[in-house]
């Protein structure tokens, strides 16, 4: 089936003339349609998929083609596409049609990519379960062995993992502030990268925390990922904390040898009471690189523990003031009760626009930025994000690259974890890397007893991609996963 | 050395203690994070990019213009420029504040302390020390009078940058709070980094006012927001004290809160006070870099500064030889000084100038009610008109009429001199033809001034001038009658 390919193989058949992409695209646009139960887009748009699709076939034609020609993709909600309702997963965005593209969109697009729709998320990417869409849960395709339990397809970018997982979608943006690309990759089986802060512009991209937002593509292996983050990266004059570098042929570094890379083990990371599926998936993964031609050195990032707290300080601050401008003045939602006053109007906006683990994080970003708390909270944090960012600094003197597992369990049943904190700890080993603004990626490694898949988790150094990518590359041919979830829906 | 200010209570003098917070929009094309024009007026909502109106995921990129007209600012404030500097959140909800936050710099401003000397009327003059200047952005407008029951937005404003300029509490007079925004305001002209135009809203303080009995530590201050004049600035400050001295003396507690300034009655009112006072929850904007100076940068900031008010001063006192009071008239705005300038470059002798632009030139403008910016006149044409005086074409009274004309007609002076026949006559050949014939008919005057009426001199001469219609050279009249007479 064309939906089977990966980008690398589209790329090869459409080029060849094997099917055309208005052929790859009509079955995406029907996969879509058919996988609505897992409620993984908020809008679908398969005019833009086709559209860009019979572009695509007179670019091949005529030799004009750009690199993603033709290839369907899924945009996270939180992308600003024009003329497309875009609206985070809220409420108080619903019917937001922006007038312009983001610019990680217009990239994809201008290098001939279409788009099926926009896709289902946790609210303002603020989730790590898909539970806090104002659209509905988006479900796993995945199912436990021998159960019919929906499961979580992790988040924020669930409705990417799903789509992608599900082969609904060649593959699809992703966006990361602790994790939101790399956990639901992990997941559901398939690849992620959240490349190095500044990478890919925030230009267009609704802000949750914007000194840790970042795009990244999900895709289903790691190779995708290489071509869509080719794409997606590079200066930005209109993004202040843009990177103004060349972008590498991340594809292009795909050997899959690591002879002579050191790969670093956290020993913070190796957490009392871990899962010992998961401690034995990363020893595993340890061996595959070794196989790989590299060396494993025992490294110390001793602020680890401090991570998640002080990431859960940061990036509600940083959300409370990003958020503050949806208000009902100029777009959006806007609830006026008869009588009342602007206040009166802010509160009933934004009490019927946000959800719950929104206003949650809203009022603990208010909290500790307010008078007298300033100091004890968010100075502290950002100094504790110094020592992390010091650590991993210092880690990188003694190896090249670093391999722990992305998530501390397999993908749970929706509903399972009503304790926020208990949530947030989902993301323990994926935020230390989005504090130090370091590349990261998750590959699917191996399946849990209940055939459920785990990733592991890349880290590497500022600007290494390419390097995380091969290493990613390496585990994935080790491990050869091909599981993929039984059509259900 | 003149009193000291002092507010007269029923218990005896108070002194006052005034700091001012001078927000002045920068001159620039666009704003101050966004592309959109930074022009004045403009149809509602016409000036307003996708940043200006906080749509989803946008981004400030901040304009390089913006901070080179800050560091320009303090350098002509002899600031100390902080080479490192960076941008916060100031968090609070209103209506034309689409962020939700203004972006403005409270921890990190880009210039430091600085002074300005300032000549209050009626005192000596003072060194008000410059406490910081930060950059920042406008908010946009709220207009509540077009509907009984909405209020609407105009978000042109949004986003213009401006920079804050906060004094020390240094000043102790209404007239030095005048004295020091006057100054400032001409200083930024100079720089051409603020327009100064006060009833456009392009320059506005907050007027931080407390009083004390001379010798005792500061007291509770209130502050004044967005007084829009030198004069109502001035009359803020009188009332505040003398309200403040009443509440005292009254036995009451001044609380520290933020007032009003009503113009129509000069008074001010409490519009919200410290407990209402929002908690502003200010952080450092994740959405942009800090800001570093570079050499070449300050260099270029340094070169690019116009000669200031003090120091032209100097130099038209010192180098051009003009007195003390025309050099304090002719520097006291720019628009003056540059007028001077242009004249001056004409080749017009300085002290000559400069007695003719605040004698003839200021005195028409006076009457003729008009300034310097819209006088008639232009240097080029008064260069020529000096000109035509200092070569001997033009005497005293028919370089006047000339003016007049020019004042009236906006010809040049050579075109007047020529087409009416202007020109001073020291042919002396006609000079003493008509001197010859007035003698002739005064013979009596003659022999009286023969005899020793030497009075009578005068007589002579003006009925030569009126003979030669005026324009008879006074000096060759002179001389030709001292000869004729002899």
């Amino acid at each position: 089936m064309l939906t089977d390919l990966t980008i690398a193989a589209m790329q090869k058949g459409l080029r060849a003339r094997d099917f055309s992409a208005v052929e790859l695209a009509d079955a995406h646009i029907a996969a879509v349609e058919a996988a609505r139960p897992l409620n993984a887009f908020i809008v679908e748009t398969p005019d833009h998929a086709r559209a860009a699709a019979e572009r695509a076939d007179a670019a091949l034609a005529d030799g004009s083609a750009g690199p993603l020609a033709g290839i369907p993709l899924g945009i996270k909600d939180l992308f600003c596409t024009a003329g497309v309702q875009t609206t985070a997963a809220s409420k108080i965005l619903e019917g937001f049609v922006p007038t312009y593209e983001s610019t990680v969109t217009a990239k994809l697009f201008a290098d001939g990519a279409g788009m099926l729709g926009k896709l289902n998320m946790d609210q303002f990417a603020m989730g790590s379960s898909n539970e806090t869409s104002a659209f509905g849960n988006v479900v796993s395709p995945w199912r436990s062995a021998g159960s019919n339990r929906p499961l979580v397809p992790g988040g924020s970018s669930g409705g990417s993992a799903s789509a992608v997982a599900a082969r609904l979608c060649a593959g699809a943006t992703g966006t990361d502030t602790g994790g939101s690309i790399r956990q639901p990759a992990a997941f559901v089986g398939i690849a992620g990268i959240k490349p190095t802060y500044g990478r890919c512009s925030r230009w267009g991209v609704v802000a949750f925390a914007s000194s840790l937002d970042q795009a990244g593509p999900m895709a289903r292996d790691v190779r995708d990922c290489a071509i869509l983050l080719k794409s997606m990266s590079g200066y930005d004059p209109k993004d202040s904390t843009s990177l103004d570098l060349p972008v590498p042929d991340f594809e292009a570094a795909l050997t899959g040898d690591l002879k002579g890379l050191r790969i670093g083990v956290p020993r913070e990371y190796r957490l009392d009471g871990m899962d010992p599926n998961i401690a034995a998936l990363w020893d595993q993964g340890l061996a595959w690189l070794r196989d790989a031609g590299a060396t494993v050195v025992d490294v110390s990032l001793p602020h680890t523990k401090y991570a998640l707290p002080a990431y859960y300080i940061v990036a509600p601050a940083e959300a409370s003031s990003n958020l503050a401008r949806y208000d009902g003045v100029r777009y959006g939602l806007r609830v006026t009760p008869e009588g009342g006053n602007l206040a009166d109007m802010y509160e009933a906006t934004r009490a019927a626009g946000f959800g719950p683990e929104v206003k949650r994080r809203i009022m603990i970003g208010t909290y500790v930025l307010s008078a007298g708390f300033y100091d004890a909270y968010y100075i502290q944090a950002q100094k504790v994000r110094t020592l992390i960012a010091r650590d991993f600094a210092n880690a990188f003197e003694a190896c090249d690259l670093l391999l722990t597992p992305t998530a501390p369990s397999a993908a749970f049943a929706a509903g399972d974890k009503s304790d926020p904190l208990e949530m947030y700890l989902n993301d323990v080993f994926t935020v230390p890397a989005s504090m130090a603004g370091l590349p990261a990626m998750s590959v699917p490694a191996g399946l849990s007893p209940s055939g459920l898949p785990l990733g592991l988790q890349i880290i590497g150094p500022a600007l290494g991609e390419a390097a995380v990518l091969n290493a990613g590359y390496a585990i994935e041919r080790a491990a050869g996963f091909a599981a993929r979830p039984d059509r259900w829906w | 050395m003149t009193a000291t200010y002092t507010v007269a209570g029923k218990t005896g003098p108070w002194e006052i203690v005034v700091g001012l917070e001078v927000h002045a929009q920068v001159i620039s094309a666009s704003k101050l994070f966004s592309g959109a024009a930074a022009t004045y007026g403009g149809a509602p909502n016409t000036h307003v990019s996708l940043v200006d109106a906080a749509m989803p995921g946008m981004l400030p990129v901040l304009n390089g213009e913006c901070v080179r007209q800050a560091v320009r600012t303090g350098m002509a404030l002899g600031a100390q420029i902080n080479r490192w500097s960076r941008f916060d959140r100031k968090n609070y909800f209103y209506a034309d504040l689409p962020q939700g936050y203004q972006i403005s710099q409270l921890y990190h401003p880009i210039v430091g302390e600085g002074a300005l000397t300032v000549e209050p009327e009626g005192e000596e003059p003072k060194t008000i020390g410059i406490e910081r200047i930060h950059l920042e952005q406008d908010a946009g407008k709220s207009v509540h009078d077009q509907s009984p029951t909405l209020s609407y937005v105009d978000l042109n404003r949004s986003g213009v940058a401006l920079m804050e300029i906060v004094s020390k509490p240094d000043m102790r007079s209404p007239a030095q709070a005048g004295a020091y925004v006057r100054s400032l305001r001409e200083v930024l002209r100079y720089v051409g980094s603020c327009d100064g135009n006060m009833d456009e809203g392009s320059m506005r303080a907050d007027v931080n006012v407390s009083v004390r009995r001379p010798g005792e530590p500061f007291g509770t201050r209130t502050e004044t927001k967005n007084v829009n004049s030198v004069r109502f600035i001035m009359a803020a400050v009188e009332f505040e004290a003398k309200r403040q001295v009443e509440v005292l003396e009254g036995g009451g507690t001044i609380v520290q809160e933020t007032r009003l300034f009503d113009p129509d009655k000069g008074t001010t009112r409490s519009m919200r006070s410290k407990e209402d006072a929002h908690d502003y929850r200010y952080f450092p904007d994740p959405d942009l870099l800090p800001v570093e100076l570079t050499d070449a940068f300050l260099s270029e900031c340094e070169a690019s500064l116009p000669e200031l008010p003090a120091a032209k001063r100097t130099r038209f006192e010192t180098v051009l030889g003009i007195s003390a009071y025309n050099a304090a008239v002719l520097t006291a705005d720019k628009d003056t000084a540059d007028w001077f300038e242009a004249l001056l470059a004409t080749g017009v002798e300085a002290k000559r100038a400069a007695n003719w632009v605040t004698g003839d030139l200021f005195g028409a403008l006076n009457r003729l009610d008009k300034d310097i910016a819209t006088s008639p006149v232009t240097p080029a044409a008064a260069g020529e008109l000096l000109a035509l005086s200092a070569d001997g074409t033009l005497s005293g009274p028919l370089a006047k009429q000339v003016f007049e004309i020019m004042l009236e007609t906006g010809e040049a002076p050579g075109a007047i001199v020529e087409a009416r026949g202007l020109r001073q006559v020291s042919d002396t050949g006609a000079i003493d033809d008509a001197i010859q014939a007035i003698l002739a008919a005064n013979a009596d005057k003659v022999a009286q001034y023969k005899a020793g009426k030497e009075a009578l001199f005068g007589f002579f001469v003006g009925q030569t001038m009126k003979a030669m219609a005026g324009k008879a050279s006074p000096a060759v009249v002179n001389e030709r009658l001292k000869a004729a007479l002899a």
